[in-house]
């Protein structure tokens, strides 16, 4: 393949890309406020348009027109950079999660997936997705930091350590959690452990690979990284304002906003392709009698049923339980997700030792 | 040529940042700086196909010690430094070592330039499971060494920082 057609294929991918995720972030704050409005038994928005479907729409045009304020003791290069800086590697994280299998279109190879390798004469698959992923995720804690310091405001800076302290805390048994599904499938490569999960629900590492401890872990650990309740602490409203945005308006809140949910994604369809078998159907080893065209839709339709079920999970759990003490949170992470996390290293290991 | 071109853009980037660091006034920047060294450096490693090494130059130096590096300065507030006119000594010693230590390199490079093969995208792979191999096959020693060095290290650290009990 030419690296003209390759570049060509990128762009118009990465548009594709940028544009669904962002209808689907908008599309998940909306759904998110009314799933938690019936929670609390409110009615939530639906003044704009048939059940407030255009809230999303008017909330977009809301935080363009307003005006962006810079506060005057803010340290400008900085404060301006962070919301980008917050917005750009969650963006890059997803890029490397693949949604499907391979396309044949028209003889040109396209894999579902933003991100591949060029090698000279085809693409490849990235064979370290995972740590991809965990690496960029584990720079989207400078955007915190420095939207925090740069502000220059008490409440800013508590917000972004607090922030810090905890990204770096849970980054431990969020990785260590990711090891026994690695362990299983042997491949850092993220098509490669979904295709090790293939045939039917029993083969997922979720109920085949017994891997349901690391995935409690997995989900723990990444709900603390995306700052949600019950580990939302860098943004009390009790007790910090509105924590490390606290002096952003306009437009710069809103990539900090973008980041939180595409972060949230991002988690969402890790869970999916690490645990739950990715875009293979629960039903995959019942030979049922399906239209062929249903064969073409099944992968993304089941990943994006999975990924939604995920965010809906996010949703339901801020809507259930009250936000930790900071002292609770740290002993929490270092005190018993880390411990455990091993533990189902060392299970996991032995168990393949022994069956081998 | 591919190969070369991008080559030369992180190798820019790295020395650019790496000038930056040493001439901004404020930590923070300064810390910033050294944040685009370590990418840029993964970024090079990528290059010689070294996916493994590329992703953990950047989960554990740019990912996790630069960033207790910035939650430092900020917790120290540390401002501005200021700046003196430099020392006699480092005129004296340091402007020729440095042009001795530049002209060793590139003598040493120009000599062996006849040993050193071209490089090409996808021309190197290492795959990981390699990797791991040799680290716990042949280099299972020092492998072990330096995670007792690693342990000791921050069993001190939670010595000195532990609070005597009343």
């Amino acid at each position: 393949m030419e690296l003209i057609q390759y570049i060509a294929f990128a762009v118009i991918k990465i548009a594709l890309l940028l544009f669904i995720l962002l209808t689907a972030v908008a599309y998940i704050v909306l759904m998110e406020r009314k799933v938690i409005a019936r929670m609390q038994n409110r009615w939530g928005p639906n003044r704009v348009g048939p059940f407030g479907l255009l809230q999303p729409l008017a909330d977009g045009i809301k935080f363009i027109l307003k005006e962006d304020i810079i506060p005057d003791s803010v340290y400008k290069p900085l404060y301006i950079a962070a919301p980008m800086i917050a917005l750009i590697l969650s963006l890059i994280s997803i890029s490397i999660i693949p949604f499907g299998g391979d396309w044949y279109v028209a003889g040109y190879h396209i894999p579902l997936q933003t991100a591949a390798f060029w090698t000279g004469s085809g693409i490849q698959d990235i064979n370290i997705g995972l740590l991809i992923i965990l690496g960029i995720t584990s720079l989207g804690v400078y955007g915190v930091a420095l939207s925090g310091w740069s502000s220059n405001s008490k409440y800013s800076l508590l917000g972004s350590l607090r922030a810090s302290a905890q990204l770096i805390s849970y980054e431990l048994a969020l990785g260590l959690s990711l090891v026994g599904v690695l362990l299983l499938a042997g491949s850092l490569s993220l098509r490669q452990i979904v295709d090790s999960q293939a045939g039917s629900l029993l083969h997922w590492h979720f109920f085949g690979g017994l891997q349901f401890v690391a995935f409690f872990i997995y989900i723990m650990a990444a709900y603390a990284e995306t700052n949600r309740i019950p580990f939302d602490l860098p943004e009390a409203e009790t007790e910090l304002v509105a924590g490390y945005h606290t002096e952003y308006s306009a437009m710069k809140f809103a990539m900090f906003f973008m980041a939180e949910y595409c972060n949230m994604v991002t988690v969402a369809c890790l869970a999916t392709l690490l645990f739950f078998g990715g875009w293979h159907s629960p039903l995959e080893g019942l030979h049922l009698p399906v239209p062929p065209i249903w064969l073409i839709i099944s992968p993304l339709f089941w990943f994006f049923v999975k990924v939604f079920f995920f965010i809906f999970v996010y949703i339901w759990i801020r809507g259930t339980l009250p936000r930790f003490r900071y002292d609770q949170l740290m002993s929490f992470g270092w005190k018993f997700l880390l411990p455990l996390s091993i533990a189902n290293i060392v299970v996991t290991s032995l168990v393949l030792a022994l069956r081998s | 040529m591919l190969h070369t071109i991008l080559f030369l853009i992180f190798a820019g980037i790295c020395v650019a940042g790496a000038l930056n660091f040493l001439l901004q006034r404020h930590p923070v920047n300064s810390a910033l700086s050294l944040i685009v060294v370590m990418g840029s450096l993964a970024l090079l490693f990528l290059l010689l196909g070294a996916e493994f090494v590329a992703a953990v130059q950047i989960i554990v130096y740019a990912g996790a010690v630069m960033v207790l590096f910035v939650f430092v300065i900020m917790l120290l507030n540390a401002g501005e430094e200021e700046r003196t006119r430099g020392s006699r000594v480092a005129l004296f010693l340091g402007v020729p070592g440095l042009i001795a230590l530049f002209g060793l390199l590139c003598w040493t490079l120009s000599a062996s330039r006849f040993q050193l093969g071209q490089v090409q995208i996808g021309g190197y792979y290492v795959p990981t499971q390699e990797l791991g191999i040799a680290l716990f096959r042949e280099f299972l020693l020092p492998f072990e060494i330096t995670s007792v060095l690693v342990l000791i290290a921050i069993m001190g650290a939670v010595v000195l920082a532990r609070k005597e009990r009343p």
